[in-house]
């Protein structure tokens, strides 16, 4: 096969069959978005709902169908395959590879993904509803007394899990396998770091979570006991099952986004990162402590009491490395000839707002503590400063960062900073009250509530259309900038940026390192 | 910090443009709506004529098309030399940590087990501190392993409990955990055991003849093992025939029966899949005259899973049949 330096296929089969990371990231990135749109509709839906207290717009049955395909949406199809996509992109040209390891199972990863969801958003329309037992799908709910629909969605999970696991297993050969000569272990730009360990969550627990729907799937049609004590198994047993996928989950979720802060950081504060090695470990500590600590989603289920302090001890410890973390980005800024682009900024309120997430999950950890916080808005706080602000900022900050090295062109950076200010403050004004409201005893998954939430609520509602709006803003300046922003060629487009991917031309060309560069 | 060289670098292939993956996106996506809607039509439905069962064989046989399309252009390709070392290596890491994901489903499937004998069982019977709802819930319950009258039927009697959607729990009269020792010879599950652990021993001989170079020792020694599969899942047949027929075990008897079947069940499926690898390897070296010495990975990896499904077996047979 001599030298084929072929440019992308026009038209639609460009797409469909592509075996190129870059078209494949490309698609994985706007499928991503895609759902976002989708899973914050529900989540308008839910918020102006909670407007005010009584009914006014949806039944009970529709609210819960809401709750539940807003959080697998919003985890399944929109936070996980951003990421992915940014994979894609970035992890050949970040150490010199050619393409992923395996470009046609690559491709197959991304393309099971719209029919899953298809499957998944069609249950809406099914008689019964669609499911309504939670993103968590606890047995009985999940089982027993599920809608006809939980078996398309049990379904659509093995497809998802199906195409997460050939996605790690490319980005964990990619890794190991592809990197250019000189380009050591410890050499890899942190975003390959923390991919190559989310990589391998990702291949551990997704098969857990398939064993889990299995079971579900057994226990509905086929007359198994798993999660039912009358016939010697234990409701329990699924939710043990579940968090043992679920909470390696939630890392695999924010580990990448630690990456893309590690990558942006450094180069607006034109410092190296503080800590490289340290920053690995952390990672790798986080990773190994996730196993390990489940059952704090589960204090109040009833567990034995040497259970509660073991797990409570375990998660606690997590706070060590990825305080480390947290240290090490603020100490790269320490000194540094700081300018704040949009990417920065989103860092920045990426930093602030984990951190607060962070420590609610402190508060949540301790086991006597929870039975107060459990099952509460404060929960429903807690996670959304971490996803939302943690890994959708950190995204937001990626797509600013490398868009003009992809399409060759510069955002508006004025309308990016309206965006980052219009998401921060609306962002704050929807999660921070449900701080309030959650240790005030408001119970999370409810469509109405105490008159005297009413205030908060309505506040929290204002906040969540103020975020939901910046994200069209967010999508205009994306369409704008691919369609007719400012020309760039510079192939750095951040003078403080370091790393291959700045190395090759702007935009980047289809197939970059064809020949691996040599890394000193 | 880098320049450019191309000293020594054989070049990674990276595949031009495939239909394959469009095409198994498609058999999947029909298969498993076939399926589900198979099984709601079962449970759910009012028994009238669906096309569900179209759907999902279309489906299956669609995907199981590309899927050979598939893997017979990576084996050309191979063939054709386009195959660096460093694509070869891909392959083997893309092998093995798909064999781990596989040993992290059965993982979930043990702990199950595990779960439910070492503390529900113990806490449904009023032990410890899960105990408290014995005495409001199941009074009379008393746990052993294996489970042989569930919670519901110690309090009940049997069919009192309508399950999620069909039918009612039985127990069953005869488990299949080790019990005559005077007529050991006649406990199925310790043929299969024998049979699946020679496979191991037949396979790996077949791997150290194409290493040595002779062909024939291959062949000869993967057909045995090919066989020795098959003559386990014959077995498996059985036991499941016995089962149902004779210890009235089914999947409706409780939690024992759930562990038991679900266990034991995906793991004769792994045999299945890893069976059908070796077959089509041994179809490949037998009338493709593929495999070198030093270029035999389709073999190898299927050695590999083969070797997997036995230490689950392993794991199996300790602790579902004798402990």
């Amino acid at each position: 096969m001599g030298a084929h330096h072929h440019g992308p296929a026009k038209g639609l089969s460009r797409w469909l069959f592509t075996t190129n990371h870059k078209d494949i990231g490309t698609m994985y990135l706007w499928f991503s978005f895609a759902m976002f749109i989708l899973g914050g509709s529900f989540a308008m839906i839910i918020r102006a709902e909670l407007f005010q207290p009584g009914m006014q717009l949806v039944d009970p049955a529709f609210f819960n169908q809401m709750t539940t395909l807003h959080g697998l949406v919003m985890v399944f199809g929109a936070i996980m395959p951003s990421f992915v996509g940014l994979a894609n992109w970035m992890i050949p040209m970040m150490i010199g590879a050619p393409d992923m390891a395996l470009p046609r199972m690559n491709n197959w990863s991304f393309w099971i993904l719209p029919p899953a969801f298809l499957i998944l958003a069609s249950t809406l329309f099914m008689e019964g509803g669609a499911p309504a037992f939670g993103w968590t799908f606890y047995a009985p709910l999940s089982t027993t007394y599920a809608p006809p629909s939980v078996t398309y969605f049990i379904f659509s999970i093995h497809v998802l899990g199906l195409s997460s696991i050939m996605g790690s297993i490319n980005i964990i050969a990619t890794v190991m396998n592809m990197r250019a000569p000189g380009m050591t272990y410890m050499k890899m730009p942190l975003f390959v770091w923390t991919w190559l360990i989310t990589a391998f969550l990702l291949v551990a627990v997704m098969p857990v979570l398939a064993g889990a729907v299995t079971m579900m799937l057994m226990d509905v049609h086929f007359g198994t006991s798993f999660f039912s004590a009358a016939g010697g198994g234990d409701p329990v047993l699924f939710q043990h099952i579940f968090w043992f996928f679920g909470h390696p989950e939630v890392y695999i979720i924010i580990l990448p986004a630690f990456g893309v802060v590690s990558q942006i950081i450094p180069t607006f504060a034109r410092k190296p990162l503080f800590g490289y090695d340290s920053m690995v470990y952390a990672t790798a500590s986080i990773a190994f402590l996730s196993f390990v600590v489940w059952a704090h989603h589960m204090y109040t289920v009833g567990m034995p009491v040497a259970g509660e302090l073991f797990f409570m001890y375990a998660t606690m410890l997590i706070a060590v490395p990825t305080g480390v973390k947290v240290f090490n980005w603020v100490t790269t800024m320490w000194r540094g000839a700081m300018t704040f682009e949009t990417p920065m900024l989103f860092c920045m309120g990426f930093l602030v707002l984990f951190t607060i997430g962070g420590f609610t999950g402190l508060m949540l950890s301790i086991a006597p503590a929870d039975f107060q916080y459990h099952d509460s808005y404060f929960v429903v706080a807690h996670f959304h400063y971490v996803m939302v602000a943690g890994a959708v900022f950190s995204m937001s900050a990626a797509i600013y960062y490398w868009l003009p090295k992809w399409c060759g062109r510069m955002y508006n950076e004025a309308m990016g900073k309206t965006h980052f200010w219009i998401s921060f403050i609306g962002f704050n004004i929807a999660f921070f009250p449900q701080h309030f409201v959650g240790l005030a005893g408001m119970p999370r998954r409810i469509p109405d509530y105490a008159l005297q939430f009413a205030d908060f609520n309505m506040l929290s509602s204002i906040g969540a259309f103020i975020y939901g709006a910046s994200q069209i803003l967010f999508l205009y300046n994306v369409i704008a900038t691919i369609v007719a922003g400012k020309p760039t060629s510079d192939e750095k487009t951040w003078d403080g940026a370091e790393g291959l991917e700045w190395t090759v031309a702007t935009p980047a060309p289809y197939h970059t390192f064809e020949t691996p560069p040599r890394v000193k | 910090m880098t320049t450019q060289s191309s000293t020594e670098y054989e070049k990674y292939y990276v595949p031009e443009k495939s239909k394959m993956a469009v095409c198994a996106t498609i058999g999947l996506l029909l298969s498993t709506f076939g399926a589900a809607s198979v099984m709601n039509d079962m449970t759910f439905g009012d028994g009238a004529t669906t096309s569900s069962w179209s759907i999902f064989w279309f489906g299956l046989f669609f995907f199981s098309a590309t899927l050979f399309a598939w893997f017979r252009t990576a084996i050309r390709e191979n063939i054709a030399g386009l195959n660096s070392a460093q694509l070869k290596k891909s392959y083997v890491l893309g092998m093995f940590w798909f064999i781990f994901s596989e040993v992290m489903f059965f993982f979930a499937f043990f702990g199950a087990l595990f779960y439910v004998r070492t503390l529900v069982g113990p806490w449904l019977a009023g032990e410890g501190e899960g105990g408290r709802m014995n005495h409001l819930l199941w009074e009379g319950f008393q746990y052993a392993w294996p489970m042989a009258q569930t919670p519901q039927e110690a309090v009940g009697g049997v069919a009192s409990q309508p399950i999620a959607n069909m039918g009612s729990f039985q127990s069953y009269e005869k488990s299949m955990a080790f019990a005559d020792a005077a007529a050991w010879y006649l406990w199925l599950p310790m043929w299969n055991t024998i049979v699946l652990l020679s496979s191991s021993v037949t396979v790996h001989i077949a791997h150290m003849g194409i290493l040595d170079g002779n062909k024939r020792k291959f062949n000869i020694w993967l057909g045995i093992t090919v066989a020795l599969g098959m003559l386990f899942v014959s077995l498996q047949i059985l036991e499941y025939y016995e089962a149902y027929a004779h210890f009235g075990l089914t999947l409706n008897s409780g939690i024992y029966g759930s562990t038991f079947f679900m266990l034991t069940g995906f793991h004769g499926f792994h045999v299945i899949m890893g069976m059908t690898m070796l077959l089509i390897q041994w179809l490949r070296s037998v009338k493709g005259g593929h495999f070198t010495t030093d270029d035999h990975f389709g073999f190898e990896a299927s050695s590999w899973y083969w070797h997997f499904v036995d230490v689950v077996w392993v794991f199996l047979f300790l602790f579902v049949y004798i402990l």
